[in-house]
C-alpha cells in the first residue's frame, strides 16, 4: 500500500477510471489547464485532452445541467464545483433534476453523475465561502451524499460514485487536502452507504465523518490517556445512511456523542440521534450530545472562525458530559 | 470640463490605491494577511466611474477588484488595513467579512456574498427602488466578464432593461476569468456585444484611461437620471497580477504578455495625460508619491496593533433585534 494525500487519492481514483472507462469525462470551472481549484486534476488536461477535461465558463447551473443532460445520455460526467457554496446556485439542478428524474421517470433512465465539491471551514474565507451545508443535500431522497474522511475510503468511494447508476454528490474537505493515510493499489472499491469502525473502544460512542473524524480521533487519543477509551464510527455516507455499525457500538458504550462540523440545527447529529432514539432508546445510558458549529455565519477573523467551529476540546468535554 | 483639482484628485486615487494594493501583496508573502485580491491595472475604471457620480447620494454594488473604486468613495485605507487583519476596528463587519468583500454605509455599498454576479440583482432591485421612490439617484454595479456567464446576471441586466431601471452594469474586462481567457468564457467579442441581445444600451472604453471612462459613466449616468433607462459598459483594460495570492500566473500566460500590458498601465497612462496638461510635474508627482507611502505606512501600523475582535455574546447575534444599529 502506498501513502497518499487525501489529493493524490482522490486524483487517482479519478485517473483509473477515466482510463477504465471512455464514457468518463470532467466538467468545472478552471479543472483543465490550471488542474482545477484543489488541484486534483493536475496533468488530467494534458494526458486525456481538453474534450474529456472540459473547462466551463463560470456557471454552475449550466455546469449541473449540462452534466445532467450529458448523463442522461449514458456518459458519466464527473462535474466540480469549486466549493459547495457555489452549489447553491445550482441547488435547483441538484435537487429537483438530478434526484428527482430517475423516479419521476418511472427508471426508464439512469442519471451516472458525479459532483465533486469541496465543503468546510477553517481557512479563513468567511460565511459565504466557508460553509459544510452537508446536511441540507443529504434532506433529499434520490440523491446520494458521500463525505470521506481518509484518503482510502476518498479513493474507494469516488470509484464506486462514478460507477452508480445514481447521481452522487462527493463532498471532499477543504482542509483534508493533504492528509495522508495508506490507500490500496489499483481497483479499490469502498461501497456507497456502509459507515465504518475508525477506532475501537467500550466506553462511549464517537459518529462522526469527513473532517470531523479527524478532531475525533485527536479527542479519542486524548481521552485515552485519561483511561476513557471511546468508539468511533465514520459514517461516510450521509444518505443512504448506514446506522448498523452505530447500533452495534451503542450496544455495547450505551453512550453516544455525535461530532459535525455543521450547523447544530437540523443537522446530521439531529438525524443520527433521531435514529438512535427511535431504534434503540433502550440502550442509552446518558442523554446524547451533539458537538457542532455555532449558530453563526462563519465569521473571517481566525479566532472567531476557530471559536465557532468544532474543537477537539469540545469533543472531549462531550465525551465527559455523557460518562 | 474637469478642474485641475478633481483631475489631480482623480490621479491620486490611483495613485493611493495602487499603493496600498502594492502593500497587500507585500503583507501576503510576509505573512503577516491571510490572502489578497488585488485591483492593479483597473483602477482608472473604477475610479474614473465614481467621479462621474455622486457620492454618498447614488448606489453602488462593488466587486473584489474594486479597491479604487472604494478609496475614492471614502474607504480609507486604515479601514483595509483593519479589515485585512480581521481586527475589530474593521468598520464594515469587526472581523466577519471576508477582505475585498466591500462594504461603506456612508457611501450606499452594501455588503455582499463571494458567489459571483449576485449583486447584478441586488443593484436591479435598488434601481427599482428608485424609480418607486421617484429618486433621481443611480446605481453602478461591477463585475468581471468572467462572471457575466451566469444566469444571475442576464437576470438581473433582464429586469434593469425591461423597466428601464437607472443602473449602469460596469464589466472590468481584464481578459482573464483565473486563468480562462475570454475567447474561452463567451462566443461573443466582449461583454458590451452582450447588451443587444438584452435590450439595452453596450459600449466599450478603454479602461485603462480614466478621463475616457470619466466621459461615458458621466453621459449614461444622466441618462439613466433622466429615465432613459440602463447601460452596460464594458471597460477594457488586463489584470496585471495573479488573480490572487493563491494563484501562480505563470502556468497559463507569458511573462512577454503581461509586461506588454504594463504599458498601458492606467496609473502611468493618466500621469504622461496629465503632465502633458501641466497639472502634474515631477516635483507634485514627488509629494504625492511620499503622501501616499506615508499613509499606507500609517495605516498598516495602525491596523497592526489595533485589537482583534473578542469572543463575546455580540459574536452570537445574527438577527436584527439582537444588534444594536446605534
Ligand atoms: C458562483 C461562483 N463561482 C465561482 C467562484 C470562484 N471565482 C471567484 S473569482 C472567479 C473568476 C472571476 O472572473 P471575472 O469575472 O472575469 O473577474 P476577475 O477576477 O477577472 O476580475 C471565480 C471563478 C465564485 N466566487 N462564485
Ligand atoms: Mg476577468
Amino acid at each position: 500500500m502506498a501513502r497518499l494525500t487525501m489529493r493524490e487519492a482522490i486524483s487517482q481514483a479519478l485517473w483509473e477510471e477515466m482510463e477504465r472507462d471512455p464514457d468518463v469525462f470532467i466538467l468545472g470551472e478552471e479543472v483543465g489547464v490550471w488542474g482545477g481549484t484543489y488541484a486534483v486534476t493536475k496533468g488530467f488536461y494534458d494526458h486525456f485532452g481538453a474534450e474529456r477535461v472540459r473547462d466551463t465558463p463560470i456557471s454552475e447551473a449550466a455546469i449541473v445541467g449540462a452534466a445532467i443532460g450529458a448523463a442522461l445520455t449514458g456518459l458519466r460526467p464527473v462535474a466540480e464545483l469549486m466549493t459547495i457554496n457555489f452549489a447553491f446556485v445550482a441547488m435547483d439542478h441538484i435537487v429537483n433534476e438530478a434526484a428527482k428524474l430517475h423516479y419521476m421517470f418511472g427508471g426508464q433512465m439512469v442519471l451516472p453523475l458525479v459532483i465533486r465539491t469541496t465543503s468546510g471551514g477553517g481557512r479563513q474565507l468567511a460565511a459565504t465561502h466557508s460553509q459544510t451545508p452537508d446536511a441540507i443535500f443529504a434532506h433529499f431522497p434520490g440523491l446520494k451524499v458521500v463525505a470521506p474522511g481518509t484518503p482510502a475510503d476518498a479513493k474507494g468511494l469516488l470509484k464506486a460514485s462514478i460507477r452508480s447508476n445514481d447521481p452522487v454528490l462527493f463532498i471532499e474537505h477543504a482542509t483534508l487536502y493533504q492528509t495522508r493515510g495508506e490507500v490500496p493499489e489499483g481497483d479499490y472499491i469502498v461501497p456507497i452507504g456502509k459507515s465504518a469502525i475508525q477506532r475501537a473502544g467500550r466506553d462511549v460512542t464517537i459518529i462522526t465523518y469527513s473532517k470531523m473524524l479527524e478532531i475525533s480521533m485527536k479527542a479519542a487519543d486524548q481521552l485515552a490517556r485519561e483511561g476513557i477509551e471511546t468508539e468511533i464510527v465514520d459514517l461516510r455516507t450521509l444518505r443512504p445512511l448506514d446506522m448498523e455499525p452505530v447500533f452495534d457500538s451503542i450496544k455495547k458504550t450505551n453512550r453516544a456523542v455525535i461530532v459535525e462540523e455543521g450547523w447544530k440545527s437540523y443537522g446530521v447529529g439531529a438525524e443520527v440521534s433521531a435514529r438512535i432514539y427511535e431504534q434503540i432508546f433502550d440502550y442509552i445510558d446518558a442523554p446524547i450530545r451533539r458537538v457542532a458549529q455555532k449558530e453563526v455565519p462563519l465569521p473571517y477573523n481566525r479566532t472567531l472562525e476557530q471559536m465557532a467551529l468544532p474543537q477537539v476540546e469540545d469533543v472531549i468535554a462531550a465525551v465527559k458530559e455523557v460518562m | 470640463m474637469l478642474s485641475k483639482e478633481t483631475k489631480l484628485d482623480m490621479y491620486w486615487t490611483m495613485l493611493l490605491s495602487r499603493r496600498l494594493d502594492e502593500r497587500a501583496w507585500v503583507l501576503h508573502r510576509q505573512g503577516r494577511i491571510a490572502f489578497h485580491i488585488s485591483g492593479i491595472g483597473q483602477e482608472a475604471a473604477q475610479v474614473g466611474a465614481v467621479f462621474a457620480l455622486r457620492r454618498g447620494y447614488d448606489w453602488f454594488l462593488p466587486y473584489y477588484r474594486d479597491i479604487a473604486l472604494m478609496l475614492a468613495l471614502g474607504y480609507t485605507p486604515r479601514d483595509f488595513a483593519l479589515s485585512m487583519m480581521g481586527k475589530s476596528e474593521d468598520i464594515t463587519s469587526a472581523g466577519r467579512q471576508m477582505p475585498s468583500h466591500w462594504s461603506l454605509r456612508s457611501a450606499n455599498v452594501p455588503s455582499q456574498s463571494a458567489t459571483v454576479a449576485t449583486q447584478t440583482s441586488h443593484a436591479a432591485g435598488i434601481g427599482l427602488a428608485i424609480k418607486l421612490r421617484g429618486e433621481d439617484k443611480v446605481v453602478l454595479t461591477c463585475i468581471g466578464e468572467g462572471s457575466t456567464s451566469q444566469g444571475e446576471w442576464y437576470e438581473g441586466v433582464n429586469w434593469a432593461a425591461i423597466h428601464r431601471l437607472p443602473v449602469i452594469f460596469l464589466v472590468q474586462n481584464n481578459q482573464y476569468a483565473i486563468s480562462e481567457r475570454v475567447e474561452r468564457q463567451m462566443a461573443v467579442p466582449g461583454p458590451a456585444a452582450k447588451a443587444c441581445g438584452l435590450g439595452l444600451d453596450g459600449r466599450e472604453v478603454d479602461g485603462t484611461d480614466i478621463f475616457q471612462v470619466y466621459e461615458v459613466i458621466a453621459e449614461v449616468a444622466e441618462k439613466a437620471r433622466r429615465g432613459e433607462g440602463p447601460s452596460l459598459i464594458e471597460a477594457k483594460l488586463y489584470r496585471i497580477t495573479p488573480h490572487s495570492s493563491d494563484d501562480d500566473d505563470r502556468t497559463y500566460r507569458s511573462r512577454e504578455e503581461v509586461e506588454a500590458h504594463k504599458k498601458r498601465d492606467p496609473l502611468l497612462i493618466a500621469q504622461a495625460i496629465l503632465e502633458k496638461e501641466g497639472v502634474l510635474t515631477p516635483k507634485k508627482l514627488e509629494e504625492l508619491e511620499a503622501k501616499a507611502k506615508r499613509i499606507v505606512d500609517e495605516a498598516v501600523a495602525y491596523a497592526e496593533q489595533a485589537p482583534y475582535p473578542v469572543v463575546d455574546d455580540n459574536v452570537t447575534r445574527v438577527f436584527a433585534g439582537e444588534v444594536s444599529h446605534a
